[in-house]
Order: C-alpha cells, then structure tokens, then sequence
C-alpha cells in the first residue's frame, strides 16, 4: 500500500476528463463573449447607419492582416500537436514559438490601431467622441471592449503556450503525454474563433 | 471507464492542417471582397455565414471535435443552442418594438 | 512518509501530505472541501440573515425606526448580494454536492479536486470582497442585488467591489458545475447507467450545465458596468445612448437560470429524502430525472418575465409569459411525484422528512404566486411590491432554504460520525416552520394591496402587516440560530454514530463507514439496481419489525 495520498501509480489519468473539462471552460468563455455579441447586435440593429460611419474609422487592412495572422497561428499551434505525437520535440517547441510571435505581431497591431485612435481623440470618456452621435459612441465603446477583452486573452494565450514550451522542453509533455499542449490549443483555437467573428462585424461593415 | 482514458487523437497530418488553413484564408478574402460590394443586409448575412463556415472548420479540424465522441458533440450543441435562443428571444423584444 | 492506513480512519482524522489546520485548508478532499463550504456559508448566511433582521426591524413602524433611509437601501442591497451569491446559489452543490456527489456514484473523488479546492478559495475571497465593500469610504452599494441602470453607475457607493465580490464569485460557481458536468460523465461507478443513478445527481447535473452556461453572462454584465463606471464607456448609460433595458436582459438571461440552479438541487435532495421515510421507491423517477433536464432546458427561456413593466415589446411580453407557463409544468411534476411517493407509504417522520414536507407546502406557495406573476395582467399590479419579495422568498428560502436545511439534519451523521438531538430538533423546526410563514405569508397580502419592495416608509394602513412579519422575524431568527447552534455542538460533542445506515437509505452514501474514510469506499462496488427500491431491504424490514 502506498504511503502518500497521491503516487504516481495512483493518478489516475483521464485525458476524455481534461478534454471535458477544457471544452466546459470553453464554453464559458464563449458565453461571455456572447453576451458582448449580444450587445453589439442589439446597438447596430437600432443604430445602423452610426455603426456604419464609425467603422470607416477602423483600418480594413490592419484588420485582415491580424485576421491573417490568428487563423496561421492557429495553423502553428495545430502542427505542434502532431509534432509532439510523432515525437518530434524540437518541432513541436519551433511551432508553439512561433504561435507565440503570432500572436505578439497581432498585439503589436493592435497597439498601432489603438494608439492611432487615442491619437485622433477617439477613445472610451473622451470629448471627441462623446460629440458623435451616440450610436458612434456605441460603436467605439464595443469596439473598445470587445477587442480589449479579446487582446487580454491573447496575452493569457502567449503565457500559457509559453508555458507549454517550457513543460515540451522539460519533458513533462511527452509524445504520450501531451494533454496540456492539446488542452493550451483548445484555448487557443477558441480565440482565434472569437476574432472571426470580431473581424466581420467591426471592419467590414463600411 | 478506465480503458480509454488514454485517448489521445490519432494524429492529422501536417498536410491535413495546412489545407484548412488555406481553406480559411480564402474565406477571409471572400469575406473581404464582399464586403466591398453593397449588398444591404446580405453582406452582414454572408459574413456571419462566411465566419460560421471557418468557426466550423477551425472546431472540427484544429480542434479535433470531428474525432470526439457523440458526448462532445451534444455538449457542443447545447451550449450553441443557450446562445442562439438567447439571442432569439431577446430580438422579440426588439425587433417589435413600436417607436414614438 | 508513512501515516495510517487510510481505509482505517475517517476522513476527519485522515492524514495526508498536511497535518492540522493546513491538512483542511490545502486539502483536496471533496468531504473536506464540502465542510469547508459548509463553515465559511453558515458565516455569511448569518450575516445575512442579520441583514434581514435588522430590515424588518426597520420596517415595523412607517418612517425611522432604527436606521436611516440611506442605511436601509444598503442593508438590502447587501442582504441580497450576500443571500443570493453567498449562501442560495452556492449553498446545495458546494456543501452537499461537493460531499455527497461523488459517493452518491461511486467514486474516490470529482474530477478535478485541485480546481474543487480552488473554487473554495475563490468563494471566499468573493465573500470577504463584498464584506470590504460594506467598510471601505464611499459605503456599501445602496443599488439593490440588481445593480440597475442608470443608478449603478451614478451611485457614489461601493458598487464596484460588490460588482467584482459577484464576478468571482460567479469563477467559484463555474468550477463546481465543470467539476460535477465531468465527474457525472466519467466517474459513474460500473453497471450505474444514467437512468440507475440517485435523482439527486440528475439535479447537481442539471444544475451544473446552467452554472457554465449562464454564470459567464452576468459575468460579462457586471464587468461592464464596472468599466462604464470607470472608463465612461456608454454601453448603457442612457446619457451616452445606451440602453437601460438591455442591461436588464443581459441581468436576467442570467439570473433567471440562477434562480433554477438555487432551487434544483433543493429538489434533488427531496427526492433523495422522501423515498427513504415513506419506506417506498420513487414514483415515476424517469419523470422526475427529466423534469430536472426540462427544468434547467426551460428556465433559460423565460428571463424576461422580470421586465414585464420596464418597456418591452408587447410581442415579447406575450412570448415570455407563455414560457413561464411552460416552465411550471416540470416543477409540478416532481411535487406531484413526491405526493405519490408519501401516499400510502411507510411514513417515518423524522426532522428531515419534516423540513421536506415544508418545503413541497412552501414550494408549492411559491410556486404558484410564480404562476400568477407570469400573467401579464396581474404582474403589471405586483411587480415592484412585496407581493413579488413573498414569492421568491417562498421559493429560495422556504424551497431551498428548507431543502438545506433538511440536506443538514439528513446527512448530519454520515458527515459527523454523530447525532443531535432529534426531539430539539423537532421543536426547533415547528419554530421555524411558524416563523417562516407568519414572517412571509402577510408580504403576499400586503404586497396585493400595493405595499411596494424596497420602499424604506410606508403608508400607516400597511403596518399592521408589517408588524406581523416582523413578529415572524422574531420568532424565525432564533430559532434557525438555535438550530445553527445544536448543529455545531452535536458535531463535536453530539452522540456517536458508528452505523452505516441511519435511516435506512437505498443510495451508496448508506452503505460505507460513518464517517467515510478518505476514499470513500474500500472498493468500488458494481452497482445493478435503480435506486430506492425498498421490496426486498434487509435493514428496512428490520428497522421495521424492530418498531
């Protein structure tokens, strides 16, 4: 009889349960960003032309450029997954770092989008903005959120695929063990998925 | 119950990945093109079509929904089904709204 | 590091890699995580039932009584804060779910016991944030629990803390549903299929999906009133065009399912204690497992019945009243099967089966004001009156509440390995059985009359009623305190109970150690009945020959 409470022999490993789990905690995420969907939808259905001003604001270029980069970095973070299972380790870590770059050029972007907006007045509380009418207001405030709230999971993202670097790197995430990478990767997808739609409705309704 | 317990996917292959990224980045530049032609209401119609279709590749492929077990997918379907009717029913408050 | 066999001592006196206090705080027992909750709830129910003291206190005479008007909008604002996200909501599923469940299918543990622990943690720093609420400058949120456009974002008040005390708060709630979703699908002991196991389970499940479902969205919610209070973002501030009613939706696509995982679980443990003291098998229990799905499945559509009066469409008013409608049917068939459970059964009436037998009449109460507040005709009188504040305190107290407290005096000496006094008890019971409904039932009457909720004076010819509830009040407080109080003394110094079997239950819990040792079971058994099937009990017909 073991001694301690949790051997090694007496884990029990379920990799359906951490998938189960990963996919419920997706689905929260989904939810919260479907409660701003809900929000956005409702404000352009009673304010479409606003809406339809204040997104000529937005750069139609920068925005499919960083709708390009997601969807590859989901590409990376995908092939990282198989690397590890045929036991390619420096692979695997090649394309989670890469991922990782990915996903800094899209923060850079979006500093670039931002500031230029800041620059320009157009920022959440401000005169400028508060002038327009107020189905622009709307729009910069979702736009502000949503895209916020979206960029703070991108950056959690880095930190947890960096982490999973570290973990390929020390072995922990082996080519029979590697739930965490595929775990880091639902997250993952889950955030480009929510910049699919985010990308639509905010850039191309000019 | 401990049998399968560890399951992992059988692996894609590279190439199966790279084509469903081609696939989606060609539907980002349909989605851009259209947007450019007025079509009224059916641009947003066909962006958010356009962004269900990769949405549906990226959980099939990349996030392995397509080899899961039924379970995975009901759970799918029940969490889509809460966001769509609650979106549903909230638009019969306003899309009957009389306006002064 | 070698200790005990684990399978010889209980789980209280296990231990493992920490000894004493550290061994509880850091453990990732289920059984200890459940008292953990149990402990840190019974504080803050305290708090708030305080709150709820004073109020009334307040009340019983129209203009000043006892505090200002200020102090009485924050002292209801916070007695719903801390009793809907503090003790309601989490109550049955942290405390009985969390100890319970997995015994209840024959498992070790849930799925994930580190992030079990965490949810725990995450409860209480949401706890103490809305208690540092109260004490920082600016004073505690005078918003109501509904934190409502356009007050919230005006009010110089604490609204912010209280704003993120529920968002984490709403984190804890999420971890336990992803816990139990997980442990129900991969945890079942062999040969227990879904329609084989405890109907209790099937509640803890259903509610589960609406804590993951729905808890992101009153998440997301209050996060942006927060930033409109800080960042001016004008989302629904009327002065920046935004709309107020949304806000209100957004509120209530949550907490109208909050009020389903508040009540569900209290159901599932009636369902769980009828059976056991009418000495009969459910009736229909196929019934009543899908009722819980129907339930959840139902109570997600029909939020907007909160905002009848606030300015909706006349189309979506209609709808959402038809909804509510549909709602009630699966509720009334579990109190339909419960009845027919009792009738002509074995009848044992013990304090659990008593506090059960309440909750099915005050369920029932409120259920069917719940009804009435779906006509739209009839909500346009009531709402905003303490018609509607009757009703769901007949629902979330003399429902869950009840059903707590039953879940409490069932499962007290499985937990403890002792008992209390059941004849104090029984006494304690009929006092708050009386103060219960002397406390609520004239808010029905008054509320009728036009008396409104949350209004800190009143009209003269409302305080005879006034005065009655407060009497209730009276008459309800200490006797839950006294029951608090013979509940934590039999658990140290209460009669030992070493049988496994107290009272005769049917389900897994009834069959290991009192108290359960750290794993639960020596050996995972291999489950072939259903559940509460009474024919051919050994210990029931002993017990029985033995009376």
């Amino acid at each position: 009889m073991s001694s301690s409470e949790h051997t090694v022999s007496h884990i029990h490993r379920d990799d359906i349960a951490s998938r189960m789990g990963m996919w419920l905690f997706l689905f929260t995420e989904l939810l919260l960003f479907g409660g701003m969907f809900i929000l956005y939808s409702v404000y352009r259905y009673n304010n479409p032309d606003a809406f339809h001003l204040a997104a000529k604001e937005l750069n139609t270029i920068i925005g499919t450029f960083n709708t390009a980069i997601l969807l590859t970095s989901s590409l990376t973070m995908a092939l990282s997954i198989t690397a590890i299972q045929r036991n390619n380790k420096s692979l695997s870590i090649f394309f989670q770092l890469i991922t990782v770059v990915l996903a800094l050029a899209f923060m850079v972007n979006k500093y670039f989008e931002w500031g230029a907006k800041f620059h320009h007045g157009i920022y959440p509380g401000s005169d400028t903005l508060l002038a327009k009418p107020s189905g622009e207001v709307l729009f910069f405030g979702l736009y502000y959120v949503m895209t916020g709230l979206h960029g703070l999971h991108v950056v959690i993202g880095v930190g947890l695929i960096l982490l999973m670097t570290y973990y390929t790197a020390k072995d922990v995430i082996t080519h029979d063990n590697y739930m965490k990478l595929e775990s880091a990767g639902l997250y993952w997808h889950l955030v480009d998925i929510i910049w699919i739609f985010l990308f639509p409705l905010f850039y191309l309704i000019t | 119950m401990s049998d399968n317990s560890h399951t992992s996917h059988k692996a894609h292959g590279y190439g199966v990945y790279v084509l469903i990224w081609l696939s989606l980045m060609a539907l980002t530049g349909i989605t851009v093109a259209v947007a450019g032609i007025n079509f009224g209401g059916l641009t947003v119609a066909t962006a958010l079509v356009i962004a269900s279709i990769k949405t549906y590749l990226v959980l099939t492929v990349f996030m392995h929904l397509r080899s899961e077990t039924v379970v995975f997918k009901v759970f799918i379907a029940v969490a889509m089904f809460f966001l769509i009717i609650s979106f549903v029913l909230l638009f019969t408050d306003y899309s009957f709204i009389v306006r002064n | 590091m070698s200790n005990k066999n684990h399978n010889e001592v209980s789980y209280l006196e296990y231990q493992g890699k920490h000894k004493g206090l550290l061994g509880w705080i850091l453990s990732t027992d289920h059984k200890r995580i459940g008292i953990l909750y149990l402990i840190s709830l019974m504080i803050f129910l305290t708090v708030g039932i305080t709150f709820g003291l004073l109020m009334r206190l307040e009340l019983l005479t129209p203009g000043k009584t006892i505090m200002d008007p200020q102090t009485y909008n924050a002292i209801f604002t916070l007695h719903g804060v801390i009793m809907i996200f503090l003790f309601v909501v989490p109550g049955l599923p942290a405390v009985f779910g969390n100890f319970f469940l997995p015994i209840l299918i024959g498992a070790k543990d849930v799925a994930f016991p580190k992030w079990n622990l965490t949810s725990w943690y995450l409860y209480v720093i949401g706890g103490l944030l809305a208690i540092i609420s109260i004490l920082l400058p600016g004073g505690p949120t005078d918003t109501g629990w509904t934190f409502y456009i356009p007050y919230s974002v005006r009010t110089g008040t604490n609204v912010t803390f209280a704003l993120f005390a529920a968002f984490i708060l709403g984190f804890s709630s999420i971890l336990t549903g992803l816990n139990f979703i997980t442990t129900v699908h991969r945890l079942r002991a062999p040969g227990m299929t879904w329609f084989k196991m405890p109907l209790s389970i099937w509640s803890f499940y259903s509610t589960a999906w609406i804590q993951i479902l729905a808890t992101p969205i009153i998440g997301i919610t209050l996060l942006l009133v927060a930033f409109e209070r800080f960042f001016k973002v004008g989302l629904f501030d009327p002065a920046l065009g935004g709309d107020p009613v949304l806000y209100q939706h957004l509120f209530w696509i949550y907490s109208h399912p909050a009020v389903y995982i508040m009540i569900l679980p209290a159901m599932g443990v009636v369902s769980e204690i009828i059976p056991v003291f009418a000495r009969r098998t459910i009736f229909g229990y196929n019934f009543i497992a899908m009722s819980s799905v129907a339930i959840a499945l139902f109570g997600s559509l029909v939020w907007a019945h909160h905002m009848f009066t606030a300015g909706m469409s006349d189309t979506s008013q209609l709808i959402f009243s038809l909804l509510t409608m549909i709602v009630a049917i699966p509720s009334a068939i579990k109190v339909f099967n419960w009845v027919a459970t009792l009738y002509k059964g074995s009848i044992d009436l013990q304090v659990p089966l008593l506090y059960v037998l309440a909750f099915i009449f005050q369920f029932t109460i409120g259920g069917l004001t719940g009804v009435m507040q779906g006509v739209l005709s009839i909500d346009i009188h009531v709402h905003d009156t303490s018609f509607i504040v009757a009703h769901f305190h007949y629902v979330m107290f003399g429902g869950t509440g009840f059903g707590f407290f039953a879940a409490l005096h069932y499962w007290f000496p499985k937990m403890f390995g002792r008992m209390y006094n059941k004849k104090l008890a029984e006494r304690t019971f009929w006092g708050v059985f009386v103060g219960f409904n002397v406390l609520y039932f004239p808010m029905f009457i008054m509320g009728w009359l036009g008396m409104p909720r949350r209004y800190y004076d009143y009209l003269p010819e409302y305080q005879i009623y006034h005065a009655i509830s407060t009497i209730g009040s009276w008459i309800l407080v200490p006797a839950i305190f006294l029951m608090f109080g013979y509940l934590v003394y039999s658990a140290f110094k209460g009669v030992k109970v070493t049988e496994k079997n107290t009272w005769g239950g049917e389900t897994l819990e009834w069959q290991i150690d009192t108290p359960p040792i750290h794993e639960n079971f020596i050996e995972i058994p291999t489950v072939t009945e259903k559940p509460y099937e009474y024919k051919s009990n050994d210990l029931v017909t002993q017990l029985s020959e033995a009376k």
